[in-house]
């Protein structure tokens, strides 16, 4: 095997700029204290426990609470980023909106790949590639959904998103990765209002 | 056999051949990242449909505890999206780290001469 592991490599597309040090690193600063993560936290966690257990009598309940206000007391302000509630009702809303049509784009693509998995002559449909493009999202969320959404397509995955919003991406073939970042973007970004 | 009955049936089986064509393309396909094609996302769609479908199954008879072992099962589909994508993309950044060139048309032609 011919390929070098060194970082200039050519064929390594991994944008090893975009740790360069021309903007300057701005430590974040420190969150002011909301009890809305925790809120929010607390019932996930007791949603789950309700669902999982099946049994709603008291003991079992109170044990649920106990063990969600553990876990929320340790660990609740890791699953919300926000501090107050302003605007996120609608980004969920509009999410839960965006997901019946990534479902059914998620089909379409599906239906592309299994066409292509069994034809006969699959060798000479098939033309991968990476490539690179700048999206101008800017939400970390915004640009996580996106990058799962391109891996959840068939034909497509994120090989890797910059700090920045540089995504590398393989495709499959000429067709998959021709409408990247196109739609999709616009969607996403439709749900943080950019 | 009831309506809801069959809608099930035809979701598992298209779950099944969701999955066979992910372990077909997982043979066929010519390299790494091209395999994980099938490998991470048939995979994804085949156990949704055939998740789905054994949802749709147990709601036949409709009690606290066939809707309780459904929404478990949406549950498991609700992670497995969530994850899929996530160990896909890990995987496919262990290998462009380690250096792996991936397959190309050219890179085809150049094998040949």
């Amino acid at each position: 095997m011919s390929a070098n592991t060194k970082p200039d490599n050519p064929n390594n597309p991994i944008d090893y700029q975009a740790y360069s040090p021309f903007k300057p690193f701005e430590p974040p600063t420190p969150p002011e204290r909301s009890p809305l993560p925790y809120f929010f936290t607390f019932c996930v966690c007791m949603i789950t426990w309700l669902v999982l257990s099946g049994k709603f009598d008291l003991f079992h309940i109170s044990l649920g609470v106990v063990s969600s206000a553990i876990v929320t007391y340790t660990s609740g302000d890791m699953l919300l980023r926000a501090r107050r509630l302003k605007g996120l009702p609608g980004n969920w809303l509009r999410f839960i909106a965006y997901v019946p049509w990534l479902l059914f784009e998620i089909f379409r693509a599906n239906m592309h790949v299994m066409r292509l998995v069994f034809h006969p002559r699959m060798m000479d449909l098939i033309d991968p590639r990476m490539f690179r493009f700048q999206s101008r999202l800017e939400d970390e969320t915004a640009r996580f959904i996106f990058a799962n959404s391109i891996t959840l397509t068939p034909g497509t995955i994120t090989v890797y998103v910059s700090i920045f919003g540089k995504y590398t991406v393989h495709a499959i073939d000429k067709a998959s990765g021709q409408g990247l970042p196109g739609e999709m973007e616009d969607r996403v970004g439709a749900i943080f209002g950019e | 056999m009831s309506l809801l009955d069959i809608i099930a049936t035809a979701m598992i089986a298209l779950g099944l051949f969701f999955f066979l064509g992910g372990a077909i393309g997982i043979l066929r396909f010519p390299d790494f990242y091209s395999r994980l094609h099938p490998a991470g996302k048939l995979d994804t769609m085949g156990q949704f449909t055939a998740l789905s479908g054994i949802a749709l199954y147990l709601l036949n008879d409709l009690s606290l505890g066939s809707v309780l072992t459904a929404l478990k099962i949406l549950l498991i589909v609700v992670f497995v999206f969530i994850t899929s994508p996530t160990a896909t993309h890990a995987i496919v950044d262990a290998g462009v780290r380690a250096g792996m060139t991936p397959w190309t048309k050219e890179t085809r032609e150049e094998g040949r001469r």
